[in-house]
């Protein structure tokens, strides 16, 4: 089935500063989509590309098949986006925007508006100007999940929400994926991502640099290991894929690279185990390896 | 804790914030002065040559009206007249916007509590707000004090023409600071301010278009007023100053009262709530755009047809004036006996206010820049909205905004002045007529201000000086003697001056096609470009 959102080398310039630099994004039809970098990685640019608010200066765009600057209009009933900095109008009430937005996407759906308020717990009845940051982010986070779209583009929705909020923003991702819809979540909060993403891409200055499932992701990375053995560890240093071996007497604490796993864990029982500790690389691990080099390069 | 810790360090980011700005403003205000006062200079050296330009065009009422009475034949008093109301608007202007930029609109933000943790104390912003403005006002009047007195004219009249402009600057720095804390909104809180300075002006127009009929103390309640009282280089009256003074003391503790009273953040008014979903009408961008332009319409449809009104009240007195005025009878009578000098008259009152209204016009055409800005054109835009359907729903304001406003202020002038004479149907149509014929001129203004959003919006504002500089031509250069050519540049210069003139219909379409060839332009820009944001 085509991707609902595929992008190969998009660039974009503003003046002197790089936007995009060959970003690459393929998000498939029901899947939660994380896209993941810090602030000024891209995320947001690529966003407004997909809207069809900025044009790309080069590359290839296409949102259900479809180009999102030609053809606007027609895209924008399938979809619902949240942004990141959500501004409202300060003599309209929460819930004037809501039905507002709704209707101009093409419906409104009164019943999961007035059950989302409720969740959320959110007055429409304030004005705009009003709202604390959160509550303008969950004015605009029911007025994009209150509609029976196909597909959901939030811009780090959660950034304002307490924990509470938080939790029931991710009941709610958890329902709409069950409900078949996709959903494109950027982000820079690992938690979130790792929570509910089926699939993740990584954005470093404008330039995708990993995407696949949590699961492929974690492959291409080391999980840790910690044991305390009987016998002399010494041979652990031999075996490729190795790293940050660090042994004192009895003790061991590595890394290794998850491919060479088995071999390490047969070694280690040769030894003699007497405990063993294991995770596997967390998303945040994952994430700071690709940053370190940033900062080191 | 001392409550005014860090004002120091507050006034550094004001001037640091609007150190452009805020020279802009002092700059444009004071040349226009010193410019105005070296072209009188340059073309009526002789004290005869003056006198019939104040026997002339300075002895129209609509001109009075809108500009106060001229005192004497001097230079600077022509001068003072000349640019002293329009100036003292703009300075109050100026005041209102910077003070409500550095209070209510830092509140709303929130970059106030930003600052409320550091070390600033409660009293702080209001109070650097207030010192960055009327030091403005100070460096604006000095300037024009120094630049009079070094174009040749008297010191006395220069100082007090100066000292006018800070006087007016001072009590709008006060005024504003205690409109800023009324309401929770930066944009409410700068209507009030701007209509505070609106109504001054509407009150000294009053007061000075009606003095014949009693009505010139009305003058006296407004701080624009003021300046005109001043009277620099006629017999300076000094304790009129004193007025100034009085009620910008008076605004600021005021102003510092009602800080004490309230949380940051809040306003006196306290928010009310409003309906929990929206009415039916809101489901277009159409109806998003009549919620947005709503009130500022109506405000200005009434304050408009409030200077229609005094227009229009005053018109039957315009034979009067001229009774002592030979010279102008003369002119007028060649223009076709007593119909024609109000005929005459009203093309004058019409023709400031379709001015008037192209401010509304263009302040409509740059809410799309503004909500683009603001990022609130995003989440409509990523809706089944069309551009072009978004842009028009503001657009359609600007237009048809002007039309209104122009059509109730012509109304009301025509209702009034025909019910004076008796002649209610015939006045109507020709006062009506002579507003109207106004607005595809207003339409060339709108059609520059949407060619610059389209093409580049970060310039968008540029238009305001586009206005200004229409405004300049119209009402200062026959008098400066300005080259045909140039004044041609002003759409307003071709317009025929009904009902005096006779109708020709060419120049109106011309007009009404530059101006759908520039709006065509402007949108076919902002169809292809990115959004800003």
């Amino acid at each position: 089935m085509a991707p609902v959102i595929s992008t190969t080398g998009l660039t974009k310039r503003y003046g002197p500063t790089i936007g995009l630099d060959g970003l690459d994004l393929e998000v498939a039809q029901g899947e939660v989509h994380g896209f993941l970098g810090p602030n000024g990685a891209g995320k947001t640019t690529t966003i407004r590309i997909l809207l069809g608010l900025i044009r790309a200066d080069s590359g290839e765009v296409t949102l259900f098949g479809r180009d999102p600057w030609d053809e606007a209009t027609e895209l924008h009933r399938r979809l619902a986006y949240v942004p990141g900095d959500v501004t409202l109008w300060p003599n309209l009430t929460g819930g004037e925007v809501i039905d507002l937005l709704s209707r101009l996407r093409g419906g409104l759906d009164v019943a999961k508006k007035e059950m989302l308020l409720d969740r959320f717990d959110l007055d429409p009845r304030k004005k705009g100007r009003t709202y604390s940051k959160g509550n303008r982010q969950k004015v605009a986070l029911v007025a994009a999940l209150a509609s029976n779209v196909e597909l959901l583009i939030l811009d780090e929705p959660t950034a304002g929400l307490d924990p509470l909020m938080e939790a029931e923003f991710r009941a709610c991702i958890n329902e709409d994926r069950n409900d078949g819809r996709t959903v494109l979540l950027a982000s820079h909060i690992l938690a979130e991502v790792e929570a509910l993403c089926d699939r993740v891409s990584i954005v470093r200055a404008g330039r995708s640099v990993e995407s696949g499932t949590l699961t492929d992701l974690r492959h291409l990375t080391r999980t840790t290991i910690s044991a305390q053995v009987r016998a002399d560890p010494a041979g652990l240093s031999l075996i490729q894929g190795v790293h940050d071996l660090h042994v004192d007497d009895h003790r061991v604490d590595l890394e290794v690279d998850t491919d060479q796993i088995g071999e390490v864990l047969s070694h280690l029982t040769g030894l003699g185990v007497v405990s063993i500790a294991s995770h596997p690389p967390t998303l945040e691990e994952l994430f700071m390896r690709h940053y370190r080099d940033e900062v080191e390069g | 804790m001392n409550t005014l810790v860090g004002t120091r360090h507050l006034i550094r980011l004001i001037l640091r914030r609007d150190r452009f700005r805020l020279s802009v403003w002092i700059l444009v205000l004071a040349l226009l002065a010193i410019g105005t006062a070296s072209a009188f200079i340059g073309l009526y050296p002789s004290e005869p040559e003056r006198q019939v330009l104040v026997n002339t065009i300075a002895s129209n009422p609509a001109i009075v009206a809108f500009l106060g009475p001229v005192f004497d034949a001097s230079i600077g008093s022509l001068t003072a007249w000349r640019v002293g109301v329009i100036g003292s608007v703009l300075v109050g202007v100026m005041a209102a916007l910077t003070m409500i930029r550095h209070t209510r609109e830092e509140e709303e933000t929130g970059r106030r509590e930003l600052l409320g943790a550091t070390v600033v104390g409660r009293n702080a912003p209001l109070t650097a707000g207030l010192i960055v403005t009327a030091a403005s006002g100070l460096i604006l009047g000095a300037f024009c004090a120094l630049g009079l007195i070094g174009v040749g004219l008297p010191a006395a009249g220069s100082i007090a023409f100066g000292l006018g402009y800070a006087a007016v600057a001072a009590v709008f720095a006060g005024l504003s600071g205690l409109a800023a804390q009324l309401t929770q909104g930066a944009g409410a809180a700068k209507g009030i301010a701007i209509g505070i300075v609106g109504v001054s002006f509407l009150l000294r127009l009053a007061g000075d278009g009606g003095s014949a009929g009693g009505l010139g103390w009305l003058s006296w309640l407004s701080p624009i007023g003021w300046f005109t009282q001043l009277r620099p280089f006629a017999e300076e009256r000094w304790p009129v100053l004193l007025l100034s003074i009085g009620l910008a003391l008076l605004a600021t503790v005021g102003a510092f009262g009602l800080a004490a009273r309230r949380d940051v953040g809040a306003g006196v008014v306290q928010p009310r709530l409003g309906p929990a979903s929206a009415s039916p009408s809101l489901r277009s961008p159409l109806g998003l755009a009549w919620r947005l332009h709503r009130p500022a319409l109506l405000g200005w449809t009434v304050g408009l047809s409030f200077v229609g009104a005094v227009y229009g009240g005053i018109a039957d007195s315009v034979g009067g004036f001229l009774d002592d005025n030979p010279q102008l009878t003369e002119i007028f009578e060649q223009l076709g006996g007593e119909a024609g000098i109000t005929e005459a008259y009203f093309a004058t009152a019409m023709g400031i206010l379709a001015l008037i209204a192209t401010a509304y016009a263009v302040r409509s055409a740059l809410r799309a820049r503004v909500e683009e800005e603001s990022l609130r054109a995003d989440p409509v835009l990523a809706t089944a909205t069309p551009r072009i359907r978004w842009v028009s729903s503001h657009l359609v304001f600007a237009v048809l905004g002007p039309v209104l406003i122009l059509a109730v202020a012509g109304l009301v002038a025509g209702v009034l002045y025909g019910l004076m004479i008796g002649d209610v149907a015939g006045q109507v149509s020709k006062v009506l007529g002579a507003a109207m014929i106004q607005i595809p001129a207003v339409w060339v203004v709108v059609g520059i201000a949407v060619a610059l959003y389209g093409l580049v919006p970060k310039y968008s504002d540029a238009i305001w000086g586009v206005l200004v500089a229409f405004f300049l031509l119209g009402q200062l250069g026959r008098i400066l003697q300005f080259p045909q050519w140039a004044l041609n540049l002003s759409p307003f210069s071709h317009v025929p001056t009904l009902p005096a003139d006779d109708l020709r219909v060419t120049p109106l379409v011309v007009l009404a096609i530059l101006a759908t060839i520039l709006s065509a332009v402007g949108l076919t820009g902002f169809q292809r470009r990115d959004m800003d944001g």
